[in-house]
């Protein structure tokens, strides 16, 4: 007997999977772009490298913000929700 | 109606057979286009070429279209091999063709970069066909790492007897490992082609570049490929760990959504870590000097990039584990 209560936590299992699964994506392309622009920047301007290292840390900081919203959500459905 | 369980195996299995030729068709064809885009591109800049650019686009190609090979045999196999009419044998020819398909994507594309950046190469600087067709080669076959991780998973589901294992939740732990290995393949055959792209690319350009440039491919490269191994381990786990019997219905779905996390979240972090390998790589082949500078940029780039597979990674455990 499949009860409301049941279908709720199969619901949120899988949502937490999708919302991690999917939220994944775009953060890891995002900083890839970034540190595939600073490698280009320090090989032209090397003098530069600990700054554009610098920057492209902030930069991959911001873009992984979404990445970790979805971690925080797809922990919240597992254990809070 | 009421139909018998062979009927819906039948079904299932025909159904998986389409899926695998049907996905794994997209990603070989996009990369053998690509090559010959280039091919083209490259003996009408250099017509003298010809013949070596000619056989670098059809060794490519080859290479390329390995992975749609692979879900033909899956394919086949499920169209023409007798499935044990057992209520399980439903998810597992579903997951191994959805899981074959799918990771042929990547790796199709994948090798079609560096077949096509060869090409480019061998007009540009006929002096280097050979170093160029090595690296092509060497670049193409890690690119075909994660199909046949994906193939090895449809094999491992085809030919393991689950029919002691409670149905449920064994059928949602065989589709999430199917799930799982084929999108997690699909970032890591693109991510390496990226790689090899800039390689090529970067010794026709400076032909004394050929070993830090090769060297720091396959470093690049081998990042790349944690995700897909993320995803095979995930794999591996949903199809040998027993899980307890149950009659309620959040237990598979924690399985299945274990090999959605673990397989969609591996794409994004592997194609990002092939953008920044090709970033340092093509900038290594221009300025070798500044070699540990690039490499090191590169390495805490990826390391950021793989952060959200390893929050996937995480997630599809505590899936499987804790909840």
């Amino acid at each position: 007997m499949i009860e409301g209560a049941d279908i709720i936590r199969a619901a949120a299992f899988l949502g937490a999977g999708l919302a991690m699964g999917i939220g994944a994506i775009g953060p890891g392309v995002g900083e890839g772009m970034a540190a595939a622009k600073a490698c280009e920047a320090i090989g032209k301007n090397p003098k530069e490298a600990g700054l554009l290292t610098r920057t492209m840390l902030v930069g991959q900081a911001v873009s992984e913000s979404t990445g970790i919203y979805s971690l925080v959500v797809a922990l919240l459905l597992l254990f809070v929700v | 109606m009421a139909y018998d369980i062979q009927t819906w195996v039948s079904v299932a299995a025909f159904t998986g057979g389409g899926m695998a030729m049907g996905f794994g068709a997209i990603g070989a064809a996009i990369g053998e286009g690509y090559t010959a885009a280039s091919a083209n591109e490259a003996i009408g800049r250099n017509p003298e070429q010809s013949g070596d650019i000619f056989k670098s686009m059809l060794v490519g190609q080859a290479i390329a279209e390995s992975a749609a090979i692979f879900a033909l045999v899956i394919a086949l196999m499920l169209l023409f091999t007798k499935t044990p009419s057992h209520i399980l044998s439903v998810p597992v020819v579903l997951g191994a063709g959805l899981c074959m398909g799918l990771g042929a994507i990547g790796s199709g594309v994948g090798s079609g970069f560096p077949a096509g950046a060869a090409c480019t190469g061998m007009a540009r600087q006929p002096a280097m066909s050979g170093r160029l067709t090595t690296n092509m080669l060497i670049g193409s076959a890690v690119c075909q790492t994660p199909a046949i991780f994906s193939l090895v998973v449809a094999f491992i589901l085809l030919f393991t007897d689950f029919s002691l294992n409670p149905v449920s939740p064994t059928w949602a732990a065989i589709l999430g490992a199917g799930i799982s290995s084929g999108f997690g393949a699909i970032g890591s055959g693109l991510g390496g082609g990226l790689v090899a792209q800039a390689s090529c690319e970067g010794i026709s350009r400076q032909p004394l570049t050929v070993t830090p440039v090769t060297n720091v491919m396959l470093l690049g490269q081998a990042v790349t490929q944690t995700t897909a191994i993320y995803a095979l381990l995930v794999s591996f786990i949903l199809m040998f760990k027993s899980f307890p019997a149950t009659d309620a219905f959040a237990p598979p779905m924690a399985l299945l959504a274990a090999g959605l996390c673990m397989g969609i979240g591996a794409i994004g972090p592997a194609i990002g870590e092939g953008f920044a390998g090709q970033g340092a790589v093509a900038w290594i082949a221009r300025n070798q000097e500044y070699i540990a500078d690039l490499t090191r940029s590169m390495l805490v780039g990826q390391a950021v990039a793989e952060s959200t597979g390893i929050y996937s990674l995480v997630i599809a455990l505590v899936l499987i584990f804790v909840v």
